[in-house]
């Protein structure tokens, strides 16, 4: 099956204007979502992958704003429309929020109306974007509560959230997010707040529902545990870059970035001999108003060269057929600075900007 | 939901009854009777035989428990509250004749509260630090600032200066013992502008801190985010979302509005002469005319904690989380 992109994010830059200076939330980050993939967004908090999502939606909190690069939507007819262009506002975007774009939040105590029945926000969902009649509406909602596995689902339509524990709201979010049958869902660490036998219920369902819908879905995450089950790409963000992207495989197996392979580092493993100490990525994520000159890694990275690394800021790189990183380890004309070639090296190739086709 | 209410109305009672005897022991704590107070102004006219005989009469030499006694079970079963000394009148005659007008007042009053404060509330929370909510923010701590008497004041004179208004009371001198007319009417909308701006001003700016605070809280709550980003519009996520959770405390107010409204516009109804209960309370106090005064404090106890009734049955209606602990 070809790949076909579903969303293509390019060189997007959302900043917030606070009152001690302009924050870079996002600055000049680069994806592709396929038809039918999970592409992973992973990194530390606040390095932008939330601001990233919102900016998809179009609905970035004040005062941050969608400042350039642009965010193409694909319909299956090949068309497109670039939601970075559009007015928060307009009607136009509202009928793909919801309707093309879904999103489920990370806290699924709170992101459900605590006055308001599940039924009413379900069916409020459905009947915003297609013209169905209550009943209609109603009846599609207990189906799609029926699926997503909530027992007695017509006598739930009128529970109130409260009313449920953890596991069951985040899959009546689940079930309102998909129930307009989008292109595209995003889902900002979904399983985060709930326990872990809950999560992997969680994402084995999001799995199945995303293979029955053809859905392609946007996984934000920091738990690498949850990328290698779900994802199909990853990409890696720092500091409101993305610093590599490639496949899930590619990722665990050859990452190339430093600090992809310092979060690989930090993960405790089954098997472990005692003893043996879990890597942490030493130092702390800069002020966002205080960016390192250079590569924003280098202030933590352990290959970082002096002279280099603190001060040319890398491209993305295409360093192989499905895998891109910004660093100047693999940059044509600085890769002879690094003595020892970083593992899963290629030959160093083409600078393409901030622009990667993955 | 039934069983709910009758849960919370049967509470009232003991609640009542605790308020009743607090309410009586307060007014008899200052030293002396309505007697001291009344001979105190007249200086040896009375033979000490005389007030005796008076004491006796009125029954203050009794214990207090046979007072107290004496006063509940007059109203609690015959509806008798008891006689004024001071206007020799019944005190149920009393407050009944003045009741009308407060409480016409009063809701009057909280209407227009709640119809300036909620919008405006609404407003300055949703455009945080715009220039309309700072200039609202101002007025509103000017509101919140000003004395009452101050205001009105103010108002009675710019009413008579440049609206050639006869200020003070709530009717001209020609309607006041006159048959209820349209005319009559009219004369009562064209003076009760002046109290309901008086006594509102404060309660208003007050709620509208309230409901700015509330709605800011509920602004930034996932939810609403969630409703965004289900394509609902900006207006209606707002009104079906926030302001619907923010209203709560809202709701809450009328438990304190009902009384205060009555009490705490005492000095207002002074400085305007409103033929409210206000004034005559104050009197009563003043004057330890004790049937009186209890019937007044037992009566705006009464009315909050019916305030507070009726505005926990209203979020129990609104807020399905209460409802269903």
């Amino acid at each position: 099956m070809t790949k076909t992109p579903v969303l293509e994010i390019r060189d997007l830059q959302t900043h917030f204007g606070a009152r001690e200076g302009l924050i870079k939330a996002v600055d000049g980050v680069s994806m592709t979502v396929n038809r039918g993939e999970t592409l992973a967004v992973v990194g530390e908090s606040g390095c932008g992958k939330s601001i990233t999502a919102w900016s998809v939606m179009n609905l970035v909190p004040k005062p941050g704003k969608i400042v350039g690069g642009s965010i193409n939507l694909y319909d299956r007819n090949g068309g497109s429309v670039d939601i970075a262009a559009l007015d928060p506002k307009s009607a136009e975007m509202r009928a793909i929020r919801g309707a093309r774009v879904a999103m489920i939040f990370q806290e699924p105590m709170t992101s459900l109306s605590p006055v308001h029945t599940i039924g009413n926000q379900i069916v409020e969902m459905i009947r915003l974007h297609q013209p169905v009649t209550k009943k209609e509406a109603e009846a599609q909602a207990v189906r799609m509560l029926d699926r997503v596995g909530i027992p007695k689902p017509t006598e739930r339509m009128a529970a109130y959230p409260f009313q449920m524990s953890g596991g069951m709201r985040q899959r009546v979010v689940i079930a309102m997010a998909l129930s307009c049958n989008a292109d595209l869902l995003i889902a900002d660490e979904p399983t985060t707040a709930l326990d872990v036998t809950t999560q992997a219920n969680i994402l084995e369902l999001m799995k199945e529902l995303q293979a029955e819908h053809h859905t392609s879905m946007i996984l934000i995450t920091h738990d690498l545990g949850v990328v290698a089950e779900v994802a199909d790409e990853v990409a890696v963000m720092y500091l409101g870059r993305a610093v590599e992207q490639t496949d899930v495989f590619t990722l665990f197996d050859h990452a190339q970035h430093p600090y992809s392979r310092a979060l690989l580092g930090s993960i405790p493993e089954l098997g472990k001999t005692r003893g043996q100490r879990l890597t942490a990525i030493r130092g702390m994520i800069p002020h966002p108003l205080n960016r390192p000159l250079g590569c924003t890694f280098n202030t933590r990275c352990p290959m970082a060269i002096k002279g280099a690394c603190d001060a040319v800021e890398p491209d993305l790189i295409q360093t192989g057929p499905h895998h891109h990183t910004r660093c100047l380890a693999y940059q044509n004309g600085y890769t002879h600075h690094f003595d020892k070639k970083p593992e899963g090296a290629m030959r160093p190739s083409e600078t393409i900007g901030g622009r990667a086709h993955v | 939901m039934h069983i709910y209410i009758f849960k919370r109305v049967l509470m009232m009672i003991p609640t009542l009854i605790l308020i009743s005897i607090v309410a009586f022991l307060v007014i008899q704590l200052p030293p002396g009777d309505f007697l001291t107070a009344l001979t105190a102004g007249m200086e040896g006219r009375m033979t000490p035989e005389e007030i005796a005989y008076l004491r006796e009469r009125y029954g203050l030499n009794d214990p207090m428990w046979l007072q107290y006694w004496k006063w509940i079970s007059g109203i609690v079963f015959e509806g008798d509250f008891g006689y004024s000394f001071q206007w020799r009148r019944p005190v149920s005659e009393l407050i009944w004749s003045h009741l009308g007008l407060t409480v016409l007042i009063s809701f009057v009053t909280l209407l227009f509260v709640w119809a300036v404060s909620f919008p405006i509330g609404v407003l300055s929370a949703v455009r945080q630090y715009s220039f309309s909510d700072y200039f609202f923010t101002f007025i509103g701590f000017i509101g919140l600032a000003t004395p009452n008497f101050l205001l009105a004041l103010v108002l009675m004179y710019v009413g008579f200066k440049y609206f050639g208004q006869s200020v003070g009371g709530l009717f001209s001198p020609e309607y006041q013992n006159a048959p209820w007319s349209w005319a009559k009417l009219g004369d009562l909308m064209a003076h009760l502008w002046i109290p309901i701006i008086v006594i509102g001003t404060a309660k208003t700016a007050e709620l509208i801190r309230v409901m700015r605070a509330n709605l800011l809280d509920e602004l930034h709550k996932p939810y609403v985010a969630t409703a965004r980003s289900k394509g609902l519009g900006e207006m209606r996520t707002l009104i079906k979302y926030p302001i619907r959770i923010a209203l709560n405390p809202f709701i809450s107010t009328i438990g304190w509005v009902l009384p205060s409204l009555v009490s705490g516009a005492v000095i207002t109804a002074v400085v305007l002469n409103l033929p409210t209960t206000g004034p005559l309370l104050l009197g009563a106090l003043r004057s330890q005319d004790m049937y009186l005064a209890g019937s007044f404090i037992l009566m705006l106890s009464t009315l909050t904690v019916v305030g507070t009734l009726i505005s926990d049955i209203l979020l129990a209606w609104l807020d399905p989380r209460i409802r269903y602990q």
